[in-house]
């Protein structure tokens, strides 16, 4: 059992980093409290991967230390941390049967066999995988193969978190939802931090409690699914989240009002002067299109039906965003329009949120 | 029904042509002189399945001589297997995974491949030697008394010393390709599971270098079986019949003795050695790959 902290970490696979680009990790602070459900999400090479590793102590970061609770573990060896990981691609001895392979991590260090038996008849009953442990591991399917990883690190009773690398890459799609319910279930029933890294946003927002989402080497965001949702911290956030993404747009913020392509827009909140590359964000779920009334004069390029809703790809003078179709609507010729929820527009300077102050009562 | 069009034969012609005057004459006419005796002035007389009857009697001048010969060439099968193979495997073990290193360590592997049989026999002839050769003078000079021409331990330490130099890399890099193709994550994964150098190779590396480890020992299998150059610059076949291996004595048999019937019996059964070897190899090797399939297929 333990709370994972990193203090000041960084990584770079360089020798002798220069500046923040040699950093495949830039510095990180951050607590992962036990018994937490965690995703680390970002798109390929941000890495995620190398903070995974560092955690797991299969690389040695260049900078910082992490901390197991108090202990500082920052150059134990991996073999010596209460870590267990599970890999992209399945990792199982070939020669050996399902039940030496579950048995292995507890015969290398030295547990009596009566226990080992007894864990692996538990860990097998919690993985649904008792009806196959006399079967050679290599004959199994991928999702066998993977629960068989997850084994191996849950047989381990000393284990305190569960690092999972994209663990559903390699799986087909009707049984990574079987086994992404059964990692909540097992996060539910075994008290484990657990640690999932992926790039698929689906994948963190189900399992997640706490999503970390990394880009460009560092952690842009902290939060609940909902947190990241609602307020992303960065345009990235906004981007990678949600689908389709957040809109961005350039604009020009003057206290409590946008100018947004030669359109005056009211917000919800007062910005004192801002500097930088000044873009407005908003969520397509939070613009509404309509046939005709009040609104953004914007010109349809078209209508995609994404299943649960339709989904407007539309032009503001030249800029493009999406938009929500409410249900029922229907256009004439390609002309609407657009408006946007005031308390759900969130203004961003040079990539990162502007909190900006509530507006006194009253005022539009 | 589709007109068959028998000029088609015709474009087959070359390859049978070639293979005719390559192989198919050739064994021809080792078989059509295994079944006869042959005097001067090309008298030929059917001699039947007599060569083969005294070749296979082990009472008889030629038997001994054979089964000798065929006993030599399986020992010194065995021992260059016992050392090439775990020699190889330890040297990829210990091969660069990566830099600059592994394409040096790769070529210098790779040189002993590169010589010439013969020259490899001429190297070790002079190198071995007791008097000016700086291996066989290092070790006399040592106190070992050490001589290859006249000590038969002394000429087999030569010459399996000499093809373990040769080939051990052979094994070396086949291993190598497969320790390369393991994935880092089986070895992370070991690393968490807390196994140990020894666990780590007898369940991760070992398994998966099993199928090339086979193509290594079939492939040195087949070469040391068949060796003459080396052991024929070396040693000659000496000191006596040390170190006359199958192919030794069937040069001498055909060329020395002018035993035309007796050299082709023995050219006969020593091919039917080697393919019987090979035809066991192959049935091992095909049933691993069927059974890697069935695993693949349902995986």
């Amino acid at each position: 059992m333990a709370r994972i902290t990193l203090d000041k970490l960084a990584h770079a696979y360089k020798p002798n980093p220069q500046g923040p680009q040699d950093y495949a990790l830039r510095e990180v602070d951050h607590v992962w409290r036990q018994g937490g459900a965690y995703a680390l999400l970002g798109p390929s090479g941000c890495g995620k991967t190398t903070l995974l590793n560092i955690i797991s102590g299969l690389v040695v970061p260049t900078r910082g230390r992490i901390l197991f609770d108090d202990k500082d573990v920052t150059k134990l060896p991996t073999e010596a941390r209460n870590i267990a990981q599970v890999f992209q691609f399945p990792v199982v001895y070939d020669t050996m049967t399902v039940r030496e392979n579950l048995a292995f991590p507890l015969k290398n260090r030295g547990v009596a066999r009566a226990e080992i038996e007894a864990r692996v008849a538990e860990i097998a009953g919690l993985l649904d995988l008792t009806s196959a442990l006399d079967r050679k591991a290599s004959r199994l399917g991928a999702d066998a193969k993977q629960k068989i990883s997850l084994g191996r690190g849950l047989v381990r009773p000393d284990v305190a978190a569960i690092l999972f690398d994209e663990p559903l890459t390699v799986i087909d799609p009707h049984l990574k939802w079987q086994l992404r319910s059964m990692l909540k279930e097992l996060h539910r029933k075994l008290d484990l931090t657990m640690i999932y890294v992926t790039h698929d946003q689906t994948e963190a927002l189900t399992f997640a409690d706490t999503v970390v989402v990394m880009h460009d080497g560092g952690v842009v965001q902290t939060g609940t699914p909902e947190e990241l949702f609602q307020h992303p911290a960065h345009t990235f956030v906004g981007h990678f989240i949600g689908s389709p993404g957040m809109n961005v747009l350039p604009c020009k913020v003057e206290g409590s009002r946008a100018s947004l392509a030669g359109q005056e827009i009211a917000l919800a909140r007062h910005y004192s002067a801002l500097a930088g590359k000044i873009e407005l964000g908003i969520r397509p779920e939070y613009a509404t299109l309509a046939p005709r009334g009040a609104g953004l004069p914007v010109r349809i390029a078209r209508i995609d039906d994404i299943g649960r809703a339709r989904i407007a790809r539309v032009e503001l003078d030249g800029l493009k965003l999406a938009a929500s179709v409410p249900e029922g609507a229907s256009f004439d010729g390609d002309q609407a329009a657009l408006s946007l929820q005031a308390g759900q527009i969130h203004i961003y300077s040079d990539g990162h949120l502007v909190k900006g102050e509530a507006l006194a009562g009253g005022q539009p | 029904m589709k007109p068959v069009n028998q000029k088609a034969w015709l474009l087959v012609l070359p390859v049978l042509l070639i293979v005719a005057f390559s192989a198919v004459i050739p064994l021809m006419t080792v078989v059509n002189y295994s079944v006869q005796d042959s005097f001067g002035n090309n008298q030929f007389f059917w001699n039947g399945v007599g060569w083969f009857a005294e070749l296979l009697d082990p009472k008889s001048d030629l038997g001994s001589r054979f089964y000798d010969s065929l006993w030599r060439n399986l020992a010194f099968s065995g021992i260059i297997l016992a050392i090439e193979i775990p020699l190889g495997i330890l040297v990829a073990l210990s091969m660069p995974r990566q830099g600059w290193q592994v394409s040096a360590t790769l070529v210098l592997m790779a040189l002993p491949l590169l010589i010439p049989w013969n020259v490899v026999g001429t190297i070790w002839q002079i190198f071995a030697r007791g008097d000016i050769g700086l291996f066989g003078a290092a070790i006399n000079g040592l106190g070992i008394r050490y001589n290859y021409v006249s000590d038969p331990v002394a000429a087999w330490i030569t010459i399996v010393v000499m093809d373990v130099w040769h080939w051990t890399s052979l094994v070396a890099l086949l291993c190598y390709a497969g320790l390369k193709s393991i994935p880092d994550a089986y070895y992370q994964a070991a690393r968490i599971d807390g196994a140990s150098r020894w666990a780590v190779f007898r369940t991760i590396q070992l398994p998966k270098m099993s199928r090339v480890l086979l193509i290594a020992v079939l492939l040195r299998f087949m070469d040391s079986f068949m060796i003459y150059t080396e052991p024929f610059v070396v040693t000659g076949g000496g000191p006596g019949n040390s170190t006359t291996f199958l192919s030794i004595e069937l040069v001498k048999l055909a060329l020395g003795q002018f035993d035309l019937g007796k050299a082709a019996a023995l050219s006969i059964v020593y091919n039917l050695i080697i393919l019987a070897v090979c035809w066991v190899f192959y049935t091992v090797m095909t049933a691993a790959d069927a059974r890697a399939d069935v695993d693949a297929g349902r995986a």
